[in-house]
């Protein structure tokens, strides 16, 4: 059987959504944190590129939902819910959150990283969506993309090769 | 209305401007370090969004080097200095006189970290003294930390502080190249991303209403 697979891309600070056999990809992320949200019986899939911890960081007129985690996830949930996924059927994988540069003085904006891991987390949790997996941390970019149909997220690094969680 | 929406051409001529004496200043120290004829080309001041950023430098997902350091005092803000890895490694060697240094292995090679990390901190340091010269403001730089890293995970860091007001950023970008007849050429990029309240801070240095 023939079928094409594309591939649907995310920017930075941007979200979208994807059913099987398509994929979605989301690339160089650092301090930045991946969250796909999906549904292993529709196959449906949602990806969010995370940039920043909480809305009440922004300082602009209008805010783009996609970029903090604390809007990112139920903005997602809901794209989501408007394709007919169940919200109790929805699992959580996320990766990203690296610590790309070491300085010596520790403002908040150096550590945004994992300040941006725990946000994500503690959304997840406040919407009652279990988190399956995670790869999160240590100090490289990540290049990732789901698979809807398997359920698995590949995870690439500069150093340290693929990975599959 | 976003900081952004209010900047006119006049405005980004002077951030070419300031692009344009920070590197040149930058160029001069490369040329003398290097011992060799180094070339620069005319600064871009581009608006940007962030995806778009990553493109300039090659795509999120391309490999690159990179020096980062935090622009401190009146004007904060954030400076790169990237040169793909290949480029970066005849930069060490023509610094060091060691052929053997490389970018390229997943192996850290401290020496060479050492010695790109000099480089950028010099280079960096001579843009932004020439642009404190010029606008009478105290910047000064935070010590540079380098990563070989995706384009995507290096840049991203330095819109942090944009990202809150924006969803996109003015780079001044130049870039700098070896002009030798060996045919290889390094293409090295500044970008500075100046912090969304330094553009008033600067613009009224220079005797500019910021806004008009």
């Amino acid at each position: 059987m023939n079928e094409t697979i594309s591939i649907v891309k995310v920017g930075i600070a941007d979200f979208n959504i994807v059913q099987a056999p398509n994929t979605i990809r989301t690339s160089g992320l650092g301090s930045c944190v991946g969250v796909v949200l999906f549904d292993s019986n529709s196959k449906f899939a949602g990806m969010a590129h995370v940039m920043l911890p909480t809305s009440t960081m922004a300082k602009e007129t209008k805010t783009n939902i996609a970029k903090y985690a604390d809007t990112a996830i139920p903005a997602l949930i809901q794209v989501l819910l408007d394709k007919g996924v169940k919200k109790y059927a929805m699992k959580a994988k996320i990766a990203g959150g690296a610590q790309m540069f070491q300085f010596s003085s520790s403002s908040d904006m150096m550590r945004i990283g994992p300040r941006n891991v725990e946000a994500v987390k503690e959304q997840l949790k406040k919407v009652r969506i279990p988190l399956i997996s995670e790869d999160c941390g240590g100090n490289s970019g990540r290049t990732i993309e789901f698979h809807p149909r398997t359920g698995v997220l590949e995870i690439r690094t500069v150093n340290k090769g693929v990975s599959h969680i | 209305m976003s900081f952004i929406d209010r900047f006119s051409t006049y405005h980004l001529d002077i951030l070419r401007e300031i692009g344009n004496i920070g590197a040149g200043h930058a160029a001069t120290s490369l040329s003398k370090l290097l011992n060799q004829k180094i070339d620069m080309t005319v600064p871009a001041v581009r608006l940007v969004s962030f995806d778009e950023m990553m493109d300039i430098a090659g795509g999120p997902d391309r490999v690159i080097v990179s020096v980062f350091l935090r622009i401190e005092g009146d004007a904060p803000g954030s400076m790169f200095f990237i040169v793909p890895p290949e480029q970066a490694d005849r930069l060490v060697r023509d610094l060091t006189g060691d052929t053997s240094f490389t970018f390229t292995t997943s192996a850290v090679n401290e020496m060479a970290f050492s010695a790109i990390l000099e480089l950028g901190n010099i280079l960096s340091g001579s843009y932004l003294s020439s642009l404190s010269d010029f606008t009478q403001l105290s910047i000064q730089p935070s010590v540079p930390s380098v990563s070989v890293d995706m384009v995507g995970a290096v840049l991203s860091f330095g819109l942090l502080e944009l990202s809150q007001q924006s969803d996109h950023a003015i780079v001044v970008d130049t870039s700098l190249n070896e002009g030798e007849s060996t045919g290889e050429e390094v293409n090295g990029h500044f970008f500075l991303l100046p912090d969304p309240d330094s553009f008033e801070t600067i613009f009224n240095a220079l005797g500019v209403t910021a806004y008009e």
